[in-house]
């Protein structure tokens, strides 16, 4: 399916939670939404039998220094299109909804997005630093994180 | 030791004369019970001719040490051969990066090794920090912030010679320990 007729699709049946389409022409496009919709959205464009993204390819954070942003990349088996989905989220209080109930798949790189950029997936059935330790104190993947000096009496 | 234990002579008969040897060594020369020579040699000697080394490999100086241990570089014919615990172990080698996470782990592993024991820094990460000495907060930059180190293996990764080579020093290192006496 073509990027812009999915956005319509999903512009008919949100409304205003979709806010654009972003580089159309570009595999995949992304479609920017609402960051409070996004378990809604995703529910539909896996459910949907002419969509049906069965598959979260990757979910990643980014860091855009004023404020954050998740980025699904998403892909439909049966019918062999992609899309990207993208939510953008205030620096101040980094939150929306996981999609873990949507796509299991969703739960490591949830995990890898909160211990690296530390934003923060409501409703996770398992929010844990993955790839750092337990007690490692703050983000490292963001903009402004200082590294510390040591870390249990080792130079870091 | 007479030479046929099972059917030796009774006790009382004259014994024959031995065929080869003394009367103290029947069918051996005498040399062949007697050394004389230094305990530390020996007890060297032993040690660096069984090096067995703890299997820790973190990244992909690991490969090039699974390469030394197969058929080709062939690391047994030093009497070095892997252990998959550290108590069996003599000889650590650390081949790969070492990140934060890893280095309780690493400095655990390394206290439960029966003394004497080794350690060998494989490859630039176990060295320095290697490519993630300037710009990374995760990786510890040497190992030898953790645990003494013997010797050390540039390279990224040293091929299987070089890994030969440094265990080879680490067995000339072992050849010039006092174990007996006054320490040296």
């Amino acid at each position: 399916m073509e990027a812009l007729v999915l956005f319509d699709t999903l512009k008919g049946k949100f409304g205003d939670a979709v806010v654009e389409l972003q580089g159309e022409g570009c595999t995949p496009a992304f479609v920017v939404v609402a960051s409070a919709s996004v378990k809604e959205i995703a529910r539909f464009l896996r459910d949907d039998p002419a969509l049906s993204f069965d598959s979260l390819m990757c979910l990643s954070g980014v860091d855009y220094k004023e404020k954050f942003a998740v980025a699904y990349h998403l892909y439909s088996m049966k019918h062999r299109h992609a899309i990207g989905m993208k939510a953008f989220l205030p620096r101040e209080t980094p939150s929306l909804p996981t999609v873990d109930d949507v796509w299991p798949a969703a739960n490591f790189h949830e995990r890898e997005a909160f211990d690296l950029f530390g934003i923060v997936f409501e409703g996770s059935k398992d929010l844990r630093r993955i790839l750092l330790p337990e007690d490692w104190e703050g983000h490292p993947l963001r903009k402004d994180y200082k590294y510390p000096d040591f870390y249990h009496g080792i130079k870091v | 030791m007479s030479p046929d234990p099972a059917h030796g002579t009774p006790p009382g008969t004259p014994a024959a004369p031995p065929a080869h040897g003394s009367a103290l060594s029947p069918g051996l020369g005498p040399e062949a019970h007697v050394m004389v020579g230094n305990a530390d040699l020996f007890v060297n000697w032993a040690r660096k001719s069984s090096l067995w080394y703890l299997l820790f490999a973190t990244a992909c100086c690991g490969i090039e040490l699974m390469q030394a241990g197969a058929s080709r570089y062939d690391l047994d014919r030093f009497g070095a051969v892997f252990r998959a615990t550290p108590r069996q172990s003599d000889l650590m080698l650390v081949a790969g990066t070492i990140t934060h996470k890893m280095a309780d782990r690493v400095k655990r592993l390394y206290e439960q090794m029966p003394e004497p024991k080794y350690v060998i820094a494989m490859g630039s990460c176990a060295n320095t920090g290697g490519p993630f000495y300037k710009d990374s907060y995760c990786v510890v930059k040497g190992v030898d912030l953790l645990i003494p180190v013997d010797v050390y293996i540039p390279g990224c990764p040293p091929r299987p010679e070089a890994l030969i080579d440094g265990i080879m020093s680490l067995q000339k290192i072992i050849m010039r320990k006092k174990n007996f006496g006054a320490k040296a």
